[in-house]
């Protein structure tokens, strides 16, 4: 009998979860399809690459630096004791242009941007400002969910590029200002080892992290239901599935472009 | 029976497959009329105007605006139809991270892009001027204006782009009295300022439906129990109009 019930529950949990997917690509698409069509949504586009883009710049700077000080002193104790110091910079480099960069910088934005969107949309939804803009014949996606998946696709690689910037910058100062390695050595390292298809693997999984919150957040804001609290909740959970998705992506993203570096002949 | 604005034939509505809340609407709405839609609540009132407006599709049955059956348009289409219409919502619905003047703007802004900026705040202050919103307003959000005065701008809005049909969704709910006579009455100017332009009130103030509207539809269990002037219900001998009527106006 329990496991009946409990089975009857999985298949009920599974359906819901393939739906509810399915209506997110269904709302993707719609919206993502509007890119095209006339009026031009450029200074929509514009204003939202202002608010993901440009006042998301201070907390990455701040993150970065930080997240590159703190994995410098770690990796350099490690180091250390097996006598590899001068591999601090590039193993730094690398873990953060293709793993803590695109990574942290999708957690940070999706958690400020994304729950901005969610719950923005949500109070025009139980506002009736959502309807009010249909009854005038504007279409609702093209001007409010389109510019803002446009504008994260956009804006996350520019932010992702400027973390992976500071946090060497924060890497820099720790290893040869703090624990004064040899600069030249630090610098020549990092020459060596990190590649520029390093750094454009983790800006293109920064643009699909992108994608993925502005996608999840403005779909739940755009479906709230009730007042306050559906608002509170749409954003509760448009932050939380995309912060889970970020990080269990990264994963796919991973071995997908390994399994792409395989099939190109590219080694590392 | 003048020309029709809004003709809604054997309208049927479920949500769920089983119950109906619309259960064959027949309705036609002449051309110029100020009709008002009574009833008690959940007789389905607010899925009716949601017909009207093309925000869902009926189950069966069809709703003609202007000769066009709404039903039969492609998305595309239906937005672009929609400009026939002005809608005052029960909450206004005012954009907050707009000032007053560039909520009445932005339908001008968005439809009528071959028109100057100088000349879009022209119509919109001529628009709220209308409404008799004092121009020292304009620039306030409409966060720091009273009630009255985000109906006032909902109503300028929905007169910005000159619709053919105006719909007012139960306007004067949760308004003290003194405020609900002030709307009924910008309603009725409204609409007698605008010759032509076909208005429909939701409503469940039966006192300003009769005192301002040409006709009077009353919907009950998701039907029109009785359509037609205040003096025909007024000498209606149907008991639950008879019972609304009476509760309505002792409630006034």
């Amino acid at each position: 009998m329990f496991f009946h019930g409990a089975v009857k529950s999985a298949r009920n949990m599974l359906i819901g979860f393939v739906e509810e997917v399915g209506d997110i690509v269904l709302f993707f698409t719609s919206s993502i399809r509007t890119v095209t069509q006339k009026p031009s949504r450029a200074p929509e586009i514009i204003q939202h690459m202002e608010f993901i883009g440009n006042q998301s710049v201070g907390i990455i700077t701040l993150t970065s630096l930080f997240t590159g000080l703190a994995l410098s002193v770690q990796i350099y104790l490690g180091f250390k004791i097996v006598n590899m110091v001068n591999l601090v910079g590039p193993t730094v480099a690398l873990g953060i242009s293709r793993e803590l960069g695109p990574v942290l910088t999708g957690l940070i934005v999706a958690a400020r941007a994304g729950g901005a969107m969610a719950a923005r949309l949500g109070t025009m939804r139980v506002n009736e400002q959502i309807d009010a803009l249909d009854v005038m014949g504007i279409n609702v996606k093209q001007y409010l969910i389109m510019p803002r998946i446009v504008a994260a696709i956009l804006c996350m690689p520019l932010l992702t590029a400027l973390f992976d910037f500071i946090a060497m910058v924060g890497s820099y100062f720790m290893c040869v200002v703090l624990v004064e390695l040899d600069e030249a050595v630090f610098m020549q390292r990092i020459a060596d080892l990190l590649e520029v298809r390093h750094i454009m693997e983790g800006l293109f999984k920064s643009a699909v992290f992108g994608l993925v919150f502005a996608v999840v957040c403005t779909y739940r804001g755009f479906n709230t239901k009730g007042g306050a609290r559906g608002v509170g909740e749409a954003t509760n959970r448009g932050v939380v599935l995309s912060m889970v998705l970020i990080i269990v992506l990264d994963y796919f993203l991973t071995n997908l472009i390994r399994l792409y570096y395989v099939a190109v002949g590219i080694s590392g | 029976m003048s020309e029709v604005a809004i003709q809604i034939t054997d309208l049927k509505k479920t949500f769920d497959g089983k119950d109906y809340v619309l259960k064959g609407i027949d309705l036609s709405i002449p051309k110029g009329s100020l009709t008002a839609i009574i009833g008690f609540s959940g007789t389905g009132k607010s899925v009716m105007l949601k017909h009207i407006l093309g925000l869902i599709k009926p189950t069966s049955g069809k709703v003609e605006i202007l000769g066009t059956d709404i039903g039969q348009l492609e998305p595309d289409a239906l937005t672009r139809f929609r400009c026939h219409f002005g809608v005052l919502f029960q909450s206004a619905a005012l954009f907050d991270d707009m000032t007053v003047l560039e909520n009445v703007c932005f339908p001008l802004l968005e439809h009528r892009r071959e028109l100057p900026r100088s000349k879009v705040v022209e119509i919109a202050k001529e628009k709220l001027k209308l409404v008799g919103l004092d121009p020292k307003h304009d620039h306030k959000l409409p966060s720091e204006i009273s009630g009255g005065m985000q109906k006032r701008t909902g109503l300028a809005r929905a007169l910005a782009l000159d619709p053919e049909i105006l719909l007012y969704d139960e306007p004067t709910t949760g308004l003290d009295p003194i405020l609900t006579e002030m709307v009924d009455n910008l309603i009725l100017e409204t609409h007698s300022h605008r010759k032509g332009t076909t208005s429909v009130m939701v409503s469940h103030d039966l006192y300003a439906a009769f005192r301002i509207a040409d006709y009077v539809a009353m919907l009950d269990a998701g039907r029109v129990l009785l359509w037609g002037t205040p003096d025909d219900f007024a000498k209606s001998d149907i008991e639950l109009v008879r019972k609304f009527v009476d509760k309505g106006m002792k409630h006034q």
